[in-house]
């Protein structure tokens, strides 16, 4: 089937079946492999991205899902060659170790930000615990998304 | 941030953080080279059997399938594995495992790939099977290969000093301990990945996630039947490994496959059940203590048995078995023991490296052990470890000699010093209704580098580009812990460049040295100490090429700059672009070769277990400190706070030094707490994330690391960071438990359905139980 959605703030119309995961239409498809895939089953939060501005998984939707929808994926954030401010949080604060979870994380991050400006740490910590790290102990994410709270606020 | 220089001893933020965190980083998982196939593989049913028959044919009329490959392909030897090549590509005359790959398929799209799996037939004879280690060592035991002389034992060996066991009977206080210690799964984000294509010249070019492109070329050849000229292997950053990815996973099949795809490009990359069911784990452990001091609490004799079940095949199975006996005896001077070790081949899931390396499961063992001869002795449990610990100079237990830079007793006096530490017991008194609270302690070390026979050896290469930046050729992988990133920092400091002067070429067998694993906290020891060398030989001769360029220029006078070198008396400047176009290509390279410090151990031990890295030389060492909180009606436990006190050297970087600390802790937290890898009869029965499960953002509390700088012989004074805080939350948190309970649960992991059954046996608490 043919489907359209905004990916990016770009209109983009594309041939596909039906049950294609949105996960694999970004990285095979449209060739967009910022989007990750660390377990197929909506475990480990990887594969984040904002479908109208909400966090999803997108291993678990389908193609089908996205027609007349806007895509956000970690491609998207960066604006006029600048990092959105959660991005330079987590570069600045040492967020980042394999980096495989950070795009996940960082919509997450930014998906929580946009509902609550100001997280508490236990907040922070509430809403990334969808998105598994095996590299950081998370401590460095909690911060850097504080920090990009303050900043944003 | 500015493109000042940070200089070492501080922050400078990753210069990998920013690609990654824009999602533009490429893993091994992110290639999709054109006009690819994807391949997969059709795994053992069986735990062991013989194969009698595969039937392909209609695997092979699937549409969209390019090939089905046996063993029968393989021109080579058809096995990897190091030091003992024994793991078939593909399995030929019997499996050993579920879980051994079998056929290997390559096809058009996923689907085709599934249905094709689907189809092929396997005709097995089954074979008595052994899933217990212990069983596995008995004389009429199955055999997983039957011409070994020592069948299914691995590798034994023993340590002794002094009477060894005959001494415990002078203790005046003697305890006995059992601990049976999990599986662990790595679970790194990324899953085994990679893609692999003949080049036009006939090379095979491989991009896989591993810890170990120069190692994987070798042991391709070798499987293959290729040269190892004819094989190429670049290792982009890893999305984690933690000694998961030591050693050979897809690479094998992706390089058979692109011999046989017809010139086209094969990509593989394994799903979560399949790599849970075909990864290397941490070795499950069965310990057997006793340990015995004098009245004033000196340790007099220790007595140790590990069995470790190493699965199917050896992998790095013997090296972690010598670590395991190494770090047996902890950071204390024991001048009577014996200890013994077996690591047993069972038709169960391979073990192999994971982060900690062996360390992790002797220091749970003697750390749950000191506490309980502390406890018996009546002697506070950090004072006991004072006590005891060893100073440089000092011999441990497992005969080890401290002959390098060693601070856990600053460690310890430093967490004796904090205020969880001394408020400890005000804090265990005032737990809430339904909850009791308990305070653990544990101290511990890790051994860097490969040991006394195999050379630790790392080739740095940089180069001074034509434009007059400069290019650093790793020869390490960076599986997240940012050696990468830190082999800037260090070149930057040598060279007096920012780091955007720099650019840094991922591990390549084409185009960068071969310079070890990715392993054993030595990445940045020996490759940045190398780096360090071709990088002080690359200035000299800039600094060289100037005084020739700048006529009365004298050497000493002359200053490297950025982008430039400075005569400081005249105040002439002739920039870095200028001086590399005077050089040709040979002159603008530096190569330095470094061989890491090795102990020479004057005491006679098994020349197996010396060959596998028994002692090291080189040591980090830390003290933790746990305070846990327990629902009684729940069984749940609660980490409150976390205290790490960590001597790993001077410190290059807060940041990533702080990183690893972090990691190291929440990792061995999933270890001791929640992750419970269920192998049963061969059956992984863990096959996701809902039913492995890893600490997430929500279990764990702020933790904080204090760091005890000694100087060691590392780049400016460090010494490996990567593995030292993974080793002592088992036996950490064990203890808070412990003390909490009122006795010790001896299996890991300490599940809440393990506290209740403990709780609900004892509801009045009491002593430690067996």
């Amino acid at each position: 089937m043919k489907i359209s959605f905004r990916l990016n703030e770009k209109m983009i119309e594309i041939e596909t079946a039906p049950d294609r995961r949105v996960i694999d239409l970004l990285r095979e498809d449209l060739g967009i492999t910022g989007t990750k895939e660390g377990c197929g089953s909506g475990e480990c939060g990887a594969c984040t991205v904002l479908i109208d501005g909400v966090s999803k998984l997108s291993c678990l939707m389908l193609a089908a899902q996205l027609e007349g929808r806007s895509i956000t994926t970690i491609e998207g954030l960066v604006q006029d060659g600048k990092l959105h401010p959660v991005q330079k949080a987590f570069v600045s604060h040492g967020a980042v170790q394999c980096g495989f979870c950070s795009p996940g994380m960082v919509m997450s991050a930014v998906d929580l930000l946009q509902r609550n400006p100001l997280p508490g740490r236990q907040e922070i910590r509430r809403a990334v615990s969808g998105n598994l790290c095996r590299c950081t102990g998370y401590q460095k994410i909690i911060d850097a998304i504080q920090s990009a709270a303050k900043e944003l606020d | 941030m500015t493109e000042a220089l940070a200089p070492i001893g501080t922050v400078l933020t990753r210069s990998d953080a920013s690609a990654k965190v824009q999602g533009c980083e490429k893993y091994a998982a992110d290639y999709y080279p054109q006009g690819m196939l994807w391949a997969g593989v059709k795994r053992s049913a069986y735990a062991h059997a013989k194969i009698l028959r595969i039937e392909t044919s209609k695997a092979v009329e699937v549409t969209g399938v390019a090939a089905v490959l046996t063993s029968g392909d393989i021109r080579g030897s058809n096995r990897v594995g190091v030091p003992e090549m024994d793991q078939p590509v593909l399995a030929d005359d019997k499996v050993r495992c579920k879980g051994d790959p079998v056929v290997l398929v390559l096809a058009e799209n996923k689907k085709a790939l599934e249905l094709a799996l689907e189809k092929i037939e396997i005709d097995y004879e089954v074979l008595p099977a052994v899933f217990d280690p212990r069983e596995a060592l008995k004389p009429d035991a199955p055999l997983l290969y039957e011409q070994r002389p020592g069948k299914n034992l691995l590798l034994s060996g023993t340590l002794e000093r002094g009477n060894g066991a005959a001494s415990l009977k002078d203790c005046k206080f003697v305890v006995e301990g059992r601990f049976k210690l999990p599986w662990q799964e790595h679970a790194y984000l990324e899953t085994e990945a990679g893609v692999a294509g003949i080049n036009s010249e006939g090379i095979l070019e491989i991009t896989a996630s591993t810890q170990t492109p120069f190692r994987d070329r070798n042991e391709l050849s070798h499987a293959l039947g290729l040269p190892a000229d004819k094989i190429r292997v670049t290792a982009p950053y890893l999305g984690g490994a933690f000694g998961g990815k030591d050693g050979i996973t897809v690479q094998g099949l992706l390089g058979l496959g692109a011999m046989h795809s017809g010139d086209r490009p094969v990509k593989m990359w394994t799903s979560r059940e399949e790599s849970f069911l075909s990864s290397t784990k941490r070795h499950p452990a069965e310990l057997h203590y006793r340990l015995g001091c004098t009245q004033d609490g000196i340790l007099l004799a220790m007595t140790c048995e590990v069995v470790l079940d190493t699965g199917a095949y050896a992998a790095l199975g013997g090296a972690v078995l010598a670590m395991v006996l190494e770090h047996a005896a902890g950071v204390y001077r024991i001048p009577n023991v014996f200890i013994e070790g077996f690591c047993v081949y069972t038709n169960n899931s391979v073990a192999s490296a994971f982060r900690g390396f062996g360390a992790p499961q002797g220091l749970a063992g003697i750390e749950q052990m000191i506490d309980l001869l502390a406890d018996e002795a009546g002697i506070d449990a950090l004072k006991f470890r004072l006590k005891n610990a060893v100073n440089r100079g000092d011999t441990t237990g497992s005969g080890v000699l401290m002959s390098n830079s060693t601070g856990i007793i600053s460690c310890l006096k430093k967490v004796q010093r904090h205020p969880l530490w001394i408020n400890r017991q005000d804090w265990v008194n005032n737990a809430p209704a339904f909850k009791k609270r308990g305070v653990g302690t544990a101290a511990g070390m890790q051994g860097t580098g490969y040991g006394p026979v195999i050379l630790d050896i790392a080739n740095a290469k940089t180069e001074l580009l034509p434009d007059g930046r400069f290019r650093i050729y790793s020869g390490v992988a960076d599986m997240g812990q940012g050696n990468n990133p830190t082999n800037i920092h260090i070149a930057g400091e040598i060279l007096n460049q920012a780091p955007k002067d720099f650019e840094l070429l991922q591990p390549d067998t084409g185009s960068c040295l071969p310079s070890g694993s990715s392993s054993a906290s030595r990445t940045t020891f020996s490759f940045g100490n190398a780096l360090i060398g071709a990088c002080k030989n690359l200035k000299e001769r800039i600094l060289t090429r100037a005084c020739n360029l700048m006529m009365g220029a004298y050497f000493e006078n002359l200053l490297l700059a950025r982008g430039k070198v400075l005569d400081m008396t005249s105040g002439r400047e002739i920039s870095l672009q200028a001086i590399a176009s005077s050089m040709t290509e040979q002159e603008r390279i530096s190569i330095f070769s470094y061989i890491a410090p090795a102990a020479k151990h004057p005491e006679s031990v098994n020349s197996e277990i010396r060959f596998l890295g028994f002692p090291h030389r080189i040591f980090s060492f830390a003290c933790h400190l746990a305070l846990v909180e327990i629902d009684e009606l729940s069984g749940e436990i609660e980490v409150c706070d976390y205290l790490a006190c960590t001597d790993a050297g001077r410190i290059l970087n807060p940041q990533i030094y702080e990183q690893q600390i972090h990691g190291g802790i929440v990792q061995g937290m999933g270890y001791v707490l929640w992750e419970d890898f269920r192998i049963h009869n061969g059956d992984v029965l863990c096959r996701n994330l809902a039913t492995y499960i890893l600490p997430t953002a929500v279990d764990i509390p702020d933790l904080q690391s204090l760091a005890v700088e000694t100087e060691e012989t590392g780049p400016f004074g460090m010494k490996g960071v990567g593995e030292i805080g993974i080793n002592l939350p088992y036996p950490a948190i064990s203890n808070a438990v412990a003390q909490a309970l009122g006795r010790r649960i001896y299996e890991g992991p300490l599940t809440a359905e393990r506290v209740l059954k403990c709780l609900n046996s004892n509801p009045t608490g009491g002593k430690s139980e067996d």
